[in-house]
């Protein structure tokens, strides 16, 4: 179960570099993921959850470190050529579908995630049968909607079509941004059972961030703290079923 | 009678401008400014071409070809250069009026006496005004089906994705920077077609002939799109060229009632400003109500 699958070594990133306000955002940050992990990531505002996320995707440039994933050295790849390995859900519902294609064209450009595209009919009628199979997993009216633009859906439609996205094509990595954070309270608890269910099932490996104490505890057989650019807390298996609430606050508290 | 055969084929030879704008305009979802220099070339191009004795044919391929240039160029200053698109458009238009007074050697090159695509023996047979009919509705066909073709591909589908949601695009792998140049391309290729189609159809090219060319592709989109409503993007396709013979017959009125060859572009602002206005009027007016209900008596 221990194998590492993705490794940061040493990882810095400064904003406003080489100027006066030059910040450091992750600051010598090193953090090992095994193959199924599942680990949730807690952290107050600014202290570099997403910027870990953007290093990782690859949608930053890492300042000094390393970055690889199975003993591969992926620091100097592209965030398209990542996501061959690698899929992640956005918070905000807007950003992680195409609002004026439909649900099922949505999918079918997530079923070919990080492969090259060629001037091969796309395919879309014999992918639809499965796609309704899919989508009826949600239980939240998608599949009724296959053919409906992605704009017009609710934003927990959105979001749960988002994170089958993300998994349709098995990703080695999963990142999920809070991707519950902008739900009502129900729909959220919704999708982040059947997030879980899915994560179970296919024994994903997955990197969740969220501000939920609660869904961080209850999720996932890992959880990190991140502050100041820095992995603070790191417990995983049964230490981490021991974990309470109330222990969680009061480290908090002593770091603050 | 004449006028309106005549307007209908200049809509079709015109709409080949507004289904290439399109692909940037409405799929990419930016203003594209290299159309006002890459449709004097594709014209410089061509009339060159064939006054040099190749055939009309390949000159208009030439055309075609030169277009795609133009366009690579502000794909490139785009997305690897990083220069705002507006401002590549403005910059790769304004370097290709020098360029097009290369090709041609002077401001204004004539076709007298020579071949063009127009000068079929089967074309030259038809009643005045339907070689650029006949013509026209052949090169929309053959663009508009490539065009839906393309587009129900995984590339296309992807080019789409592009334009739609560039983050999500680039999150699914989709190397977005291709995707715009690619885009770019097509789509001053197809202006450069027009171009070349245009000089033709008139028998010559002038170097000015590119200016307020992006107005009156936008308003064979907009007024397709105003007149028809929403649409799949296969219909949306074939209502630019619609929307383009509106646009002609709406010149023809405007002529009629005085104006003169002048005033065109005064005039297609105008035009094309009102019908971008119109979500804003009919927000206040209920328009669309009102002229469905003025339709409807009429009928």
């Amino acid at each position: 179960m221990s194998n590492p699958i993705l490794k940061l070594d040493n990882v810095v990133v400064n904003v406003n570099q080489n100027t006066p306000e030059q910040i450091t955002i992750l600051n010598h940050l090193n953090l090992t993921v095994n193959d199924g992990d599942f680990i949730t990531i807690l952290g107050s505002n600014g202290a570099g959850k997403s910027t870990l996320f953007n290093a990782i995707g690859g949608n930053l440039k890492i300042d000094e470190g390393q970055i690889s994933l199975r003993d591969k050295n992926i620091t100097h790849l592209s965030e398209e050529n990542r996501t061959r390995f690698l899929s992640r859900v956005f918070q905000d519902p807007k950003l992680g579908t195409a609002p004026r294609m439909t649900v099922a064209e949505n999918l079918l450009l997530a079923k070919k995630r990080g492969e090259s595209r060629h001037l091969t009919p796309r395919g879309l009628k014999q992918q639809m049968a499965g796609f309704a199979k899919l989508t009826s997993t949600m239980n939240n009216g998608l599949d009724e909607r296959l053919n409906t633009p992605t704009g017009n859906l609710s934003g927990g439609q959105r979001q749960a079509l988002s994170f089958l996205m993300a998994t349709l094509k098995r990703p080695d990595i999963l990142l999920l941004d809070e991707h519950t954070a902008a739900l009502d309270p129900k729909t959220s608890q919704q999708l982040m059972a059947a997030t879980n269910d899915r994560i179970n099932t296919e024994k994903l490996t997955c990197l969740m961030i969220t501000h939920h104490l609660e869904d961080a505890l209850k999720y996932g057989n890992r959880l990190i703290v991140l502050q100041d650019g820095q992995i603070t807390y790191d417990v995983s298996g049964a230490e981490k079923e021991a974990l309470t609430q109330e222990k969680l606050y009061s480290f908090f508290s002593d770091i603050e | 009678m004449n006028l309106v055969v005549s307007a209908i084929g200049q809509g079709l030879l015109w709409a080949v401008l507004g289904l290439g704008l399109f692909l940037t305009f409405r799929i990419l979802d930016f203003p594209d400014m290299t159309v006002e220099g890459t449709f004097p070339m594709g014209a410089a191009a061509c009339v060159s071409a064939i006054s040099h004795g190749i055939s009309p044919i390949w000159a208009t391929l030439i055309a075609v070809g030169v277009g795609m240039l133009a366009g690579l160029v502000t794909g490139l200053l785009y997305t690897k250069g990083r220069i705002p698109i507006l401002l590549a458009g403005i910059l790769v238009m304004t370097a290709a009026y020098s360029i097009n007074l290369r090709i041609m050697g002077r401001a204004n090159l004539s076709l007298l006496g020579k071949s063009t695509l127009f000068k079929t023996r089967f074309l030259q047979s038809l009643p005045p005004y339907f070689d650029s009919v006949v013509l026209g509705m052949v090169m929309i066909a053959i663009v508009t089906l490539l065009l839906v073709y393309f587009l129900q591909t995984d590339l296309g589908q992807s080019f789409i994705a592009t334009g739609d949601n560039e983050v999500m695009a680039r999150s699914l792998g989709i190397h977005t920077d291709n995707m715009k140049i690619m885009g770019l391309m097509v789509s001053n290729g197809m202006i450069g077609l027009g171009g070349a189609l245009v000089s033709q159809n008139n028998g010559y090219s002038d170097v000015n002939m590119g200016i307020g060319i992006i107005v009156i592709a936008l308003a064979s989109i907009i007024i397709g799109e105003v007149a028809f409503g929403e649409l799949t993007m296969n219909q949306r396709l074939v209502a630019v060229t619609l929307g383009s013979i509106l646009y002609r017959f709406v010149l023809l009125i405007v002529l009629k009632l005085g104006f003169n060859a002048n005033d065109l572009n005064l005039l297609s602002a105008i035009v094309l400003a009102l019908c971008m206005m119109l979500p804003v009027f009919q927000k206040k007016f209920n328009f669309r109500h009102i002229l469905k209900r003025g339709l409807d008596t009429n009928e």
